[in-house]
């Protein structure tokens, strides 16, 4: 089943004169898709996800999320529930003082039975391995933590898109790794569909689909691989390789027999594999 | 340690009080406050002190992190008991000594001895609600207690939301407040020396960054509520609902005997200034 679709859809912060934050973008996620959105700072990432859950109505065009038009407000509330979103800075996200009332509070929103809410957040804590810290204070947690609790939040309405924008960027590459192998299994396990904003190309190899966004247009769109091995238009739109990627890219012009590596281990294995060789 | 000003201080521990209904407690602590200014003498407040090391060792919070409530008031304290001290006016004073308009007597003494014990007394207790009540229970506690006030088209829910979202984000204010006063004094920005005027002055670097965050904060967080289907109290449920138990009830209980034996003590044990005759 489609649980998005954009169609052709421009978002000007201003109204009036012709700057589009997003300048017609039309795109399909299928359930069940992990997709990694890429761009350069300004490219209009956020402005395209926040459309995708009616925080941002599209000024033209259309966002359909699971058949419902965001821009009828009768279906807000709906379609808000079944695309969850996590930000950038954990800190502005948490609201309550106490893990566990903070996952509480979407499903508090929502209306549900005091019972049914404890069930969730005891199955939104376990799903991103914070069972333990339910009753610990979130400002004494590490940043991690801190957005696998944001991420709770968001599981425990239950929703079937989850959309993380940059929800990695303030992270060290520990929190960073939680917060992705989180990600990864709700889409492996419970078929969660993710759209992925990220500046980590490494992180974009973990997707099924990377979509590339340049002044407010998709720009590229495919599997991981065939984005980054199109690495000069990658650049044209200020994009850098994943780090193996580029030294691979980097030894094969060097005249080494590599080539193809994306990943820092599969480049290891190769390098290992040609010395071999050699 | 900033982060523990008078909210967000929560200690985190099961016991009797911490189990005890948070709109009980607020009673309580308006109760215990009342029972303060009713007392009239040293054996009155005495009994009130008894209470509240009862309450203490009935919350399991250590002394020690109770008393640091105190210290940060203290200066308020001192400050008004120097001036109840030499201030003191009344007739037929035991005076001890004096100069020009200052006088300063016995009657004084008692006065700011008394004023002392209870401002400390109503800082330890208050402390005792804040350390046992965490905020969301807390304002929960509070929106129920103001909850008539709803007949009046008054938002008793937003104004609870409002104020445990103040209370969740003290501590991240205050870190942020900490890193810009070390940014700015990276910069050069001196914030210990020179007159009052020049460091009200250096404030304002300070004030201004984290005025601007603190918007864009307020913007995300927005935001992420919205996100989490956010829209007000309507079609809203509680996830912690406040029931009253036998704790309450025995706190009700302790505290009407506490009233009651304050207003026994002042009428048989005469008012602070009786010991004065024993002495003089
Ligand atoms: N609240 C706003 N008001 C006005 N203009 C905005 C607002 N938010 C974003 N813009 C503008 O819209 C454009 C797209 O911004 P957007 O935040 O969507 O980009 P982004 O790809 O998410 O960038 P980043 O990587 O920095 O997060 C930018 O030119 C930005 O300046
Ligand atoms: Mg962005």
């Amino acid at each position: 089943m489609e649980a998005v679709r954009l169609e052709n859809v421009k978002f000007a912060y201003r109204e009036g004169e012709g700057s589009y934050a997003v300048n017609g973008v039309t795109l399909s996620v299928e359930e069940g898709e992990f997709v990694a959105v890429l761009g350069r700072n300004g490219s209009g990432k956020s402005t395209l996800a926040k459309m995708i859950n009616a925080l941002l109505i599209p000024t033209e065009g259309r966002a359909i999320v699971f058949g419902l038009d965001t821009a009828d407000e009768k279906n807000t509330f709906e379609i808000r529930k079944s695309a969850g979103m996590v930000f950038q800075n954990p800190d502005n996200q948490t609201v309550a003082s106490i893990v566990e009332d903070d996952v509480a509070f979407g499903p508090e929103n929502i209306g549900l039975p005091r019972e049914e809410i404890g069930r969730r957040i005891g199955f939104a804590l376990d799903a991103v391995g914070m069972s333990a810290f339910r009753s610990a204070t979130p400002s004494r947690l590490s940043g991690g933590q801190k957005q696998r609790i944001a991420i709770a939040g968001v599981l425990a309405v239950l929703p079937k898109i989850m959309i993380l924008d940059e929800s990695t960027a303030m992270l060290d590459p520990k929190g960073r790794r939680e917060v992705m192998d989180v990600v990864k299994k709700l889409n492996k396990e419970r078929g969660m569909t993710v759209i992925f904003i990220t500046h980590f190309m490494d992180e974009a190899l973990e997707a099924d689909r990377a979509v590339v966004m340049h002044r407010g247009e998709t720009v590229m769109d495919g599997t991981p691989r065939e984005i980054f091995s199109r690495s000069d238009e990658l650049e044209m739109y200020g994009l850098a390789l994943p780090r193996a990627a580029y030294i691979s890219k980097k030894l094969a012009e060097g005249g080494m027999p590599v080539g193809g590596a994306f990943r820092a281990e599969d480049l290891a294995e190769e390098i290992c594999a040609s010395l071999q060789k050699a | 340690m900033l982060n523990d000003v008078i909210f967000g201080q929560y200690y985190p521990v099961r016991s009797f009080v911490h189990n005890m209904d948070p709109r009980a407690k607020i009673l309580f602590v308006i109760a215990y406050i009342v029972a303060i200014f009713l007392a009239d003498n040293f054996y009155a407040l005495a009994a009130v002190t008894l209470f509240l090391i009862v309450a203490v060792l009935a919350s399991r919070v250590p002394f020690g992190r109770v008393l640091r409530s105190v210290k940060m008031i203290l200066f308020l304290i001192i400050f008004t008991a120097i001036l109840n001290l030499f201030f003191y006016a009344g007739n037929e004073l035991h005076v001890i000594w004096q100069w020009k308009f200052i006088t300063l007597s016995w009657e004084a003494v008692i006065n700011t001895v008394f004023l002392a014990f209870r401002l400390f007394l109503l800082v330890m207790g208050t402390s005792v609600l804040t350390l046992t009540t965490a905020p969301v229970p807390l304002t929960d506690g509070i929106e129920s207690l103001l909850t008539p006030l709803k007949w009046i088209k008054f938002p008793v829910h937003e104004l609870a939301l409002i104020m445990s979202i103040a209370l969740r984000f003290i501590p991240t204010l205050m870190d942020e407040t900490n890193r810009i006063v070390a940014a700015q004094k990276a910069r050069g920005a001196n914030f210990e020396t020179g007159g009052l005027i020049k460091r009200a002055k250096a404030v304002v670097p300070v004030l201004i960054p984290l005025l601007v965050s603190a918007f864009r904060r307020a913007e995300d967080l927005g935001d992420a509520m919205d996100a989490r289907c956010y829209s007000g109290a309507k079609g809203r449920t509680k996830y912690k609902k406040l029931v009253f138990t036998w704790r309450d009830l025995v706190g009700a209980l302790l505290l009407a005997a506490l009233i009651a034996g304050v207003v026994l003590l002042n009428v048989y044990l005469g008012g602070k200034f009786a010991i004065l005759d024993a002495f003089l």
